[in-house]
């Protein structure tokens, strides 16, 4: 990683730790996995977990729509000029790993318009297995599936669940609906990843997003120790 | 001069921001104007003759180092469309920053800073290849190439297309791509001394309107 390495010039060209004017920029976690995993969901119980604590915002990356951005909009987890959509065309994967450069725009952006922030989460468009963030794009990454999506998904593996510095197995509460082993998705879990950590979570329950919160805090503290 | 810098530059992988457009494919396939490969092939060369010629005439005179501002004014001129101006803006800011890094120098540098919302793509793909060793011919061809290989690609994913039938359209267009070309570079030679007037300024009034109909709509696969 070249997360410290400065460029002269007009602007970062793309991990470069530092803002043109020196300051320090946020970290930048990227949120990604299936289609209806829980991505969005999430980044919404996120926003509301951090939001009185932290300077946040959200880039969303939807596929062919402004759904998921209109969502937290909806919701109203951040003010309007926190959150930024990115066009993906027809690539989600694209726009977060190959070609990076429509998301390096929106972080920046954001970080431009609303003065210094301390995170920003970029959600992934809901893609396949193999999906991973760059790292000239984000920090770190979390990658979200769901025990609906069946319960083999940790054993298949795939760079997504296998690389990401945090797995969310979501929606554990319908379990029992789908006939979900949440005992052999965690074994499977632990033989793909090794000591790289894993979440259960359910966001109905009480407990909600306090783990993955609490994650994301330990992150930011690795962060400001780089400094 | 290396050809191999142009084959990076030219690479539609080179990460510049272009897969997120269809360069007006998405709007022509929404209004039947495009249903299979002998569509996308007249509507790749209706755009080759008209927007592929404008960007190469612009992109060529950029490498050859006319003033990067006047260009950019003769883009805004040759494009009235404020959708696709917005897009070409946002495609050349991707392009700068995939080209600083890719090949660092001054003059990139300073274009970043006369324009940090992004100058016109073809005016700053001329000052790539510029910055890669390559000369106006390159720009032209690069330029000229892309503005059909882009819609291409798009109506592979639109539409379903057979990808080899959509890359054969763009082989049976490689002549008069070489002829655009062949244009774009005179007038570009032109303008050195003549002013940017001397750049084509052909016109496709129908990608105009069909890229502010597209703008507008609430569902979309590409940004453009």
């Amino acid at each position: 990683m070249h997360l410290d390495h400065h460029h002269d010039g007009p602007s970062p060209v793309s991990a470069d730790a530092r803002r043109p004017d020196g300051s320090r920029r946020a970290l930048r976690i990227g949120l990604g996995g299936p289609v209806g995993s829980g991505k969005t969901a999430t980044v919404a119980a996120l926003c509301r977990a951090l939001r009185d604590e932290l300077s946040l915002a959200v880039v969303t990356n939807d596929i062919y729509t402004r759904e998921d951005a209109e969502f937290l909009l909806r919701e109203a987890v951040l003010p309007p000029e926190r959150i930024t959509a990115v066009e993906t065309g027809a690539c989600p994967h694209t726009a977060i790993r190959d070609d990076i450069s429509a998301n390096l725009e929106a972080v920046e952006d954001l970080e431009d318009a609303i003065g210094p922030l301390d995170l920003v989460l970029v959600e992934s468009g809901g893609d396949n297995l193999t999906a991973t963030f760059s790292r000239g794009l984000v920090d770190a990454q979390i990658f979200v599936i769901d025990v609906a999506g069946g319960d083999d998904i940790p054993r298949k593996g795939g760079p997504g669940v296998t690389t990401a510095d945090l797995l969310i197995v979501n929606k554990t509460d319908l379990a029992p609906y789908v006939g979900s082993d949440l005992a052999r998705m965690a074994a499977d879990a632990k033989a793909q990843r090794a000591e790289l950590p894993v979440v259960f979570q359910s966001l109905r329950s009480e407990a909600g997003v306090t783990e993955v919160a609490a994650w994301v805090r330990a992150q930011l503290d690795a962060w400001a120790a780089r400094a | 001069m290396s050809r191999a810098a142009l084959l990076v530059l030219a690479d539609g992988r080179f990460p510049a921001g272009g897969h997120a457009h269809s360069g007006g494919a998405e709007a022509a396939v929404k209004a039947g104007r495009i249903s299979g490969a002998a569509s996308l092939a007249d509507f790749c060369r209706g755009r080759l003759h008209t927007a592929g010629l404008v960007a190469a005439g612009l992109a060529a005179a950029a490498a050859l180092g006319t003033d990067p501002v006047a260009l950019d004014r003769a883009a805004d001129a040759r494009t009235p469309s404020p959708a696709l101006r917005l897009a070409a803006r946002k495609l050349g800011r991707q392009l700068l920053r995939a080209a600083r890094a890719t090949w660092p120098s001054a003059e990139l540098d300073a274009l970043g800073r006369e324009f940090p919302k992004g100058a016109h793509q073809p005016v700053v793909l001329g000052l790539a290849a510029r910055a890669a060793g390559l000369g106006p011919v390159d720009a032209a061809y690069c330029a000229a190439y892309e503005n059909v290989s882009g819609p291409a690609t798009a109506t592979v994913r639109l539409l379903s297309l057979d990808p080899f039938d959509a890359t054969a359209v763009l082989a049976r267009l490689a002549p008069e791509v070489d002829r655009v070309v062949d244009r774009a570079v005179e007038a570009a030679r032109q303008a050195v001394d003549g002013g940017v007037d001397a750049l084509p300024a052909a016109s496709a009034p129908l990608l105009e309107i069909g890229a502010e109909a597209h703008a507008a709509w609430p569902v979309r696969l590409f940004a453009s």
